[in-house]
């Protein structure tokens, strides 16, 4: 059985095939301005790493912000649905999935066979998801790579206006005027986004084992301060960018199966 | 209008001071400051027997207290007037904690309330005061003291610091944008992103969907508007209604507004005769407060 998940990211569209449940390839292109035929293109990709051709595949399920975008799939399912599944995936354990991506957060609760149950997202703001990040990045002159490193070294977290993007810009460079250390405030930055995803996990209730999964998930500074914020332990599988592109292939393995 | 780089700086608003000649200083009995230290602009208003005599608009500085006294001292500017001929000073806005010759500090929710009273009469019952970092709606009584209201200073969206982020973008100069924006033959529907950050992505998608400079800003505006609208409507927005802070400058905020609320807004009073200016309402207000608390004091 061979299946096939496409997240069509606002930044990366990420494409997982799976052979009877195991992940035999992973591929991702810059979605850009035309994601269908990013899409396409890493698909394709895919297909070439796992020696396969598109007959193969018994079923294409697409997810993400732009869902609409991927024609070629047989069916969609919602960025909820597959974060709880693939949650539920990578740790038999996992209760609540937290998805952190570009210009989206989410929070999901699912059961030990990983169907959601609950969840709270922010769509809304962008202080509460990556593009947070990148922006104070930029404020600070400092590589994205190098945000959480240097967050790490801090002792404490220089006061700025965490609700909004363009609030904290402004405190950011008024901060580097008053020669603020950059490990400080990178720590602040980290601190206000945990402060916000944290509020929607505590919205749904603790329920561990808490999972992290999407692309800020590989932020060790953002790791770090979610932490210390939930005051628990946050379990993050490898490559953690991938897990809606697992889920939407989870179930389209499920779904396959079904039409047989 | 340039930085040090030589990049043109759209979001630089044109600052001000001016003093009313028609009022001597001569016979003033009672002689009254009020400071608002917003966080973008700082206002300084003086005033002689609680009428305008003087006020100064300016940029706030990284520094609030210098930003004071620097508002301060431009309105006293061409007046003779030295600190000690004051009778009284309050300080509001965002910084007010930090106004050095301030007697007291008054928060600028109900400086609005009774800036607005003072402006446009005591028929004034909800004030939208739109600054650089937030957004109020007011609801007052025919004395100007505040009822109810609400607020937001959590999110740059519907605020004077979201407008200067698109001026930047379209490079438009932000004394324009109102007029720009109405220029426009049909109004497009808004952005559909609340957030500055967001809305801004799309501005650059409906631009290279060849929307043009002028469409791109009027969705803008039109989704700032509706924002500060939900504001007002969540207060109730009792007649007469009128705008006040930076943004009560901006004709396209104004009107969009206006429309969304189906109800007209007070126009601005002659300025420069009446020294009347919707954008130092905040000091105003706090410059009417400082006499009222200079009485009281005399009483006592």
């Amino acid at each position: 059985m061979i299946s096939a998940g496409i997240d069509m990211g606002t930044q990366r569209v990420k494409v997982v095939i799976l052979k009877d449940k195991q992940i035999i390839a992973r591929s991702q292109q810059f979605s850009g301005f035309e994601p269908t035929k990013a899409a396409e293109q890493a698909l394709e990709e895919a297909l070439q790493n796992a020696k396969l051709s598109r007959k193969d595949i018994q079923h294409i399920t697409a997810t993400g912000a732009g869902v609409n975008m991927a024609p070629f799939a047989d069916s969609t399912v919602s960025m909820m649905g597959a974060d709880a599944r693939a949650g539920a995936y990578f740790f038999s354990s996992a209760r609540t999935v937290i998805d952190v991506g570009a210009e989206e957060a989410r929070a999901v609760n699912c059961n030990e066979k990983g169907v959601m149950l609950d969840f709270v997202v922010n769509a809304r703001c962008a202080a509460g998801a990556g593009t947070f990040i990148e922006a104070m990045a930029r404020a600070l002159e400092v590589e994205l790579e190098d945000m959480g490193s240097l967050s790490l070294k801090a002792e404490r977290a220089s006061p700025i206006n965490a609700s909004c993007v363009i609030f904290a810009e402004s405190d950011v460079v008024s901060l580097i005027h008053r020669e603020e250390p950059k490990t400080e405030i990178a720590r602040a930055i980290f601190d206000a986004m945990a402060e916000r995803v944290s509020s929607m996990v505590y919205r749904l209730g603790i329920n561990p084992d808490i999972v992290l999964v999407g692309g800020v998930a590989k932020d060790v500074g953002f790791v770090a301060s979610l932490k210390r914020r939930l005051g628990t332990e946050i379990l993050i599988p490898e490559e953690p960018w991938f897990a809606g592109a697992v889920g939407a292939a989870l179930i389209a393995a499920k779904r396959a199966g079904r039409r047989q | 209008m340039g930085n040090k780089e030589g990049k043109t700086e759209y979001w630089r608003w044109l600052e001000y001071q001016r003093v009313m000649p028609s009022r001597g200083l001569n016979n003033a009995e009672i002689i009254t400051a009020g400071v608002d230290v917003g966080s973008v602009g700082s206002k300084a208003v003086i005033m002689t027997d609680g009428d305008v005599y003087s006020w100064s608009v300016m940029r706030t500085g990284s520094n609030s207290s210098d930003s004071a006294k620097k508002a301060l001292g431009w309105a006293m500017e061409d007046t003779g007037l030295t600190l000690k001929d004051f009778n009284y000073i309050v300080g509001t806005g965002y910084g007010r904690v930090n106004v050095p010759m301030a007697n007291r500090a008054i928060t600028e929710i109900a400086c609005h309330a009774k800036g607005a009273n003072y402006i446009w009469g005591p028929s004034v019952r909800t004030v939208l005061d739109v600054g650089g970092q937030d957004v109020k709606a007011i609801r007052c009584d025919q004395n100007g003291k505040v009822v109810s209201f609400l607020m937001n200073d959590k999110c740059a969206a519907g605020t004077g610091r979201g407008m200067e982020v698109i001026a930047d973008l379209l490079k438009i100069p932000i004394e324009e944008v109102g007029k720009v924006s109405l220029s426009v033959t049909e109004e497009p529907k808004p952005v559909s992103s609340t957030c500055v950050v967001f809305a801004k992505t799309e501005a650059v998608g409906l631009l290279r969907k060849g929307w043009s400079k002028e469409q791109v800003l009027a969705a803008y505006m039109r989704a700032m508007s509706i924002r500060m609208s939900e504001l007002i409507e969540k207060v109730g927005c009792e007649r007469d209604f009128v705008i006040t802070g930076g943004q009560s400058k901006n004709i396209g905020i104004v009107q969009r507004v206006e429309n969304i609320l189906g109800m007209k807004s007070l126009p601005a009073p002659n300025v420069k005769e009446t020294g009347r200016d919707p954008v130092a309402a905040g000091a105003i207000g706090a410059a009417l407060y400082a006499k009222a608390l200079y009485e009281k004091s005399c009483k006592r």
